[in-house]
């Protein structure tokens, strides 16, 4: 059966290996596709496979919302004290300024979206977990009054595991403060959009995350007043997929929209102007 | 009669009751008068009442708030109010037993009391839910508040829960909206709000019915951002052994004192020596004093003022540098 044979084929001479740095590639955590980093750069940190919204720092969401040179921070100044002597929380204070910036956990801007002015705030997770204290909600309140001096626009953008526990009673304190600050807004007609990105959780869904005129939420957040974590321990038993996501909170009918990053600028654009009365920007699809 | 101790700390007390019930016991077998003799026990107990509680730790102050002996919000309605009709449901989804609420009168004038419900055995907790409201006792707290305000009627809310309730339905059904809501609702409504701490203030769930002119807490009563076991279990990994819920609990400042000092709340109302279990009466006449007390106060100021002053007092709070 020589037919059957192989032909046997000289070996080609293996091409010499290319030099790539390891940093080039990124990998989705989600479904492993793998990329160059300039396409997950170029897609706002979202996968390019499988859609995945990666957790992005608070001045990139003031990038990609905000116009380029349009903006500048506000209330830079204020500083988490530790009011309550609270077991090693001027330690990780000190920490998370190191690892996050001074910014404390949110970040306030004040600039312009689509030619509008509007103030813009950002929390940012990797400041111990975006935690609500005292600073978090002067900050949201001193933006929200110059919104309403100004008549401009209010977004939060949120991403909170919840109150901080170490200001105590004072974090709690921070959800009617804010609250309260809103319902301002409210009675004088400025719009407010709320904006929440992954995770959403206690103290800061159980109040402005859930108060806008309008929220929006990135595709795959958690949202949810209790974690996932404490859930499952009240019950005893697993929860079911897809609980507490961006898609199972619009299913039922707690948010009005849930929209890739790509989007959000546009979509936050269209909103404001319907609700302040303002002509649709040119150039935004309006059909 | 003695009651059993639930609580550790009590034990003292407890014996020392026992003791003076004995001796009634047989002073009134053998129909013999023991008045000289049970007097001076009687100063005792009051005494060792006072010094008990004197000295409770943050953790047994929280262990008195929690107690299922304390007066709950049925009881405050029963006792400093009158002409009470309960009114029930939010209109939306189905009735929430943790929370009651209904027109009553204070010292003759109409209002609206509002307050969450524990249950003093097992099988009425498994009915209130251990005081733990789904998103439908905040809505009906809601729907109450605006009924009170558009017949200017001023509100009264008592507070006494370990937290909203964290489960499947009540997540599904928005939890957190429901909460914020009323934080939004009750920053602007446009008639008198007295908010007091009865129990425990536990979280979010406390807060919602907490957003007030005036907010005061019973003197063994607790408020805080976690349950003190919670806390524990993120920092130490320990959320049960009595040392780390101490530590926790101390470390939270979760007191009546502490929230005064730190300018959350307005004002401790006493309790009997001993707790307010142990006179139910005397507990309600403190309180009832202080609500109307301080509806004489806020009754004279005009809608748009009273507002603005509720919004300024919550503004204010937090403590940071600049």
């Amino acid at each position: 059966m020589a037919w059957f044979k192989k032909e046997k084929k000289a070996r080609q001479p293996r091409r010499d290996r290319l030099e790539i740095p390891p940093d080039v590639w990124e990998k989705c955590e989600a479904c492993g596709h793998t990329d160059i980093r300039e396409k997950f750069v170029r897609n706002f940190s979202v996968c390019p496979n499988c859609d995945y919204h990666r957790r992005i720092r608070a001045v990139e969401y003031v990038q990609i919302i905000m116009d380029d040179n349009s903006w500048e921070e506000t209330e830079a100044d204020l500083r988490s004290t530790d009011p309550l002597g609270f077991p090693d929380y001027a330690g990780r204070l000190k920490k998370a300024r190191t690892n996050a910036g001074e910014m404390d956990a949110i970040l306030t801007v004040s600039g312009k979206l689509g030619e509008m002015p509007v103030n813009l705030g950002v929390m940012d997770f990797a400041f111990m977990g975006g935690s609500m204290g005292s600073v978090v909600g002067e900050k949201i309140a001193r933006l929200a009054q110059k919104s309403l001096e100004r008549k401009h626009p209010l977004i939060v953008v949120s991403a909170s595991g919840g109150a901080r526990m170490q200001e105590g009673v004072l974090s709690l304190m921070q959800m009617g403060k804010v609250s309260a600050v809103l319902s301002q807004l409210a009675d004088r007609r400025i719009p407010y959009v709320s904006v929440l990105t992954n995770p959403t959780t206690g103290g800061v869904s159980a109040s402005y995350a859930m108060l806008g005129d309008a929220i929006i939420a990135e595709p795959g957040a958690v949202i949810g007043f209790a974690g996932p974590r404490v859930i499952k321990q009240t019950l005893g038993q697993d929860l079911p997929e897809g609980f507490q996501t961006a898609e199972f909170l619009l299913d039922h009918g707690m948010l009005d929209l849930v929209s890739h990053r790509k989007d959000l600028k546009q979509t936050l654009g269209r909103l404001l102007r319907h609700m302040s009365g303002k002509p649709a920007a040119a150039g935004w699809a309006t059909s | 009669m003695a009651s059993t101790p639930t609580l550790e700390f009590e034990r003292p007390i407890f014996e020392l009751e026992k003791q003076i019930d004995e001796l009634k016991r047989m002073a009134g077998d053998q129909h013999l008068s023991v008045d000289e003799e049970i007097a001076p026990l009687q100063e005792k107990l009051v005494a060792l009442r006072g010094e008990v509680y004197k000295n409770l730790s943050p953790l047994q102050r929280l262990q008195v708030a929690r107690s299922n002996k304390r007066p709950f919000s049925l009881d405050y309605l029963r006792l400093c109010f009158t002409d009470f009709v309960e009114l029930h449901g939010d209109r939306l989804y189905r009735e929430d037993a943790a929370i009651v609420g209904g027109w009553a009168r204070l010292d003759g004038e109409t209002v609206m009391v509002i307050g969450h419900q524990r249950g003093r055995d097992t099988k009425e907790n498994l009915r209130r839910n251990f005081g733990m409201p789904h998103p439908e006792g905040y809505r009906k707290a809601l729907r109450l508040m605006k009924l009170a305000e558009k017949f200017q009627v001023p509100v009264f809310t008592f507070i006494d829960t370990p937290g909203a309730w964290a489960g499947l339905g009540a997540e599904e059904r928005g939890q957190a909206e429901a909460i914020a809501r009323n934080l939004f609702e009750m920053s602007h409504l446009e008639v008198p709000i007295v908010a007091t701490v009865i129990g425990e203030g536990g979280s979010g769930g406390a807060l919602a019915l907490g957003v007030a002119d005036r907010v005061m807490m019973l003197e063994n009563s607790v408020y805080s951002v976690i349950t003190v076991e919670g806390c524990a279990a993120i920092l130490w990994k320990d959320g049960k052994s009595p040392e780390m819920r101490e530590r926790a609990a101390t470390a939270l400042k979760i007191t009546a004192q502490d929230l005064l000092e730190l300018g959350v709340i307005d004002e401790i109302i006493p309790e009997p020596v001993g707790g307010a279990h142990t006179n139910h009466e005397v507990a309600a006449a403190s309180l009832q004093e202080a609500l109307i007390r301080h509806y004489e106060e806020l009754r004279k100021i005009k809608p748009e003022k009273l507002v603005r002053r509720r919004r300024e007092k919550f503004l204010k709070m937090g403590q940071f540098t600049e």
